[in-house]
């Protein structure tokens, strides 16, 4: 049987039509499978915030030890309609999170994240 | 000191009591081993006589969040605060028990304490979206302060808003990299110090005072 793992690409559109706790869910639920999870645009602060709070309620020996996240550095949100409502954010880029006993991250710059993924 | 000093000082106490402000809740927060506690124990040593909690190079170390009250820090312009520290425990997005079976402990032991640990990472992040006006930001001098934690921390930080301050810890060590820290973190205040040493404390000390009044 081919052995691997499954990589699941999820785009800006379709995160942006879930609310905080469904994106959070969808997370955590593919990556306690295995599930490697790229998010074409990362995650608010705030749901950083409770993803690290949840993941932290779903650690358990020998089974789940949590995740491994990278993201490239924000950018800072200087659109002329960021300005205009007075809402200057930094724009969350490319989004990779795996089980950390399986994804390991071996550099990161702004522009590149180079990852190691093993099969579990 | 000068007596215009002390008067100002006096006197500023004297309004602060009279119209109760509420004191800020400054929480100490940052990636395991960086030396949070070594601060607070500091911090509460040095202004109020007392300690916070037990240190160790077992990381996770604490595993609740301790706050200790109405500590009054003066700088030396005469301006005081009064705040609370909050001692939290590090935070991560993993924890694995084999880590702590490395440093001695028993599988017993160290399940126990990774399953601690995860509630108190837990807890120290509800605490950051609930109770925390300030932070001190605190980094191992020694450590790559780009690790994702840090960069999702401090966004959590700063999209809360919150005056924060980033404390390079250890730079007593030969490796402690200090311009490294703040060239990640520019927007901020770095304030090299060493918790164990007490070197440049006062720095932060007076850094606490202008972010946190």
């Amino acid at each position: 049987m081919l052995q691997g793992v499954q990589i699941d690409l999820i785009s800006q559109d379709s995160l942006g039509n879930m609310t905080s706790m469904e994106k959070i869910h969808l997370i955590l639920d593919k990556v306690r499978q295995g599930t490697i999870v790229i998010l074409e645009k990362g995650l608010e602060p705030d749901e950083q915030s409770k993803l690290i709070e949840m993941t932290m309620n779903e650690i358990l020996p020998d089974d789940f030890n949590g995740i491994e996240m990278e993201t490239y550095p924000s950018r800072d949100d200087n659109s002329f309609l960021s300005r205009l409502i007075g809402r200057q954010s930094a724009a969350t880029r490319l989004t990779v999170i795996g089980p950390a006993n399986q994804l390991k991250m071996i550099k990161k710059d702004k522009d590149q994240i180079s990852a190691w993924i093993s099969t579990r | 000191m000068d007596i215009f000093v002390q008067t100002k000082s006096s006197f500023s106490r004297f309004l602060s009591t009279f119209f109760k402000k509420k004191r800020s809740r400054i929480g100490i927060y940052g990636p395991p081993n960086a030396g949070k506690t070594t601060l607070a124990n500091r911090i509460t040593r040095d202004w109020a006589g007392d300690a916070v909690g037990a240190v160790s190079e077992i990381p996770h170390e604490t595993r609740r969040a301790h706050r200790k009250q109405d500590i009054t820090i003066s700088g030396t312009n005469g301006h005081t605060i009064t705040i609370d520290i909050v001692d939290t425990p590090g935070v991560t997005t993993k924890i694995d028990y084999k880590e702590f079976i490395e440093y001695g402990l028993d599988k017993e032991e160290a399940i126990t304490r990774a399953r601690e640990a995860t509630e108190g990472v837990a807890e120290a992040m509800h605490w950051l979206r609930e109770d925390i006006d300030g932070v001190v930001y605190m980094l191992d001098a020694t450590s790559d302060p780009f690790a994702q934690v840090n960069i999702m921390m401090i966004g959590i930080i700063e999209s809360r808003k919150l005056p924060v301050i980033i404390a390079a810890n250890k730079i007593d060590l030969p490796d402690a990299a200090t311009q490294k820290i703040r060239s990640a973190f520019p927007q901020h205040p770095v304030v090299p110090i060493s918790c164990t040493e007490g070197k440049n404390i006062e720095d932060l000390y007076e850094q606490m005072v202008h972010s946190f009044r």
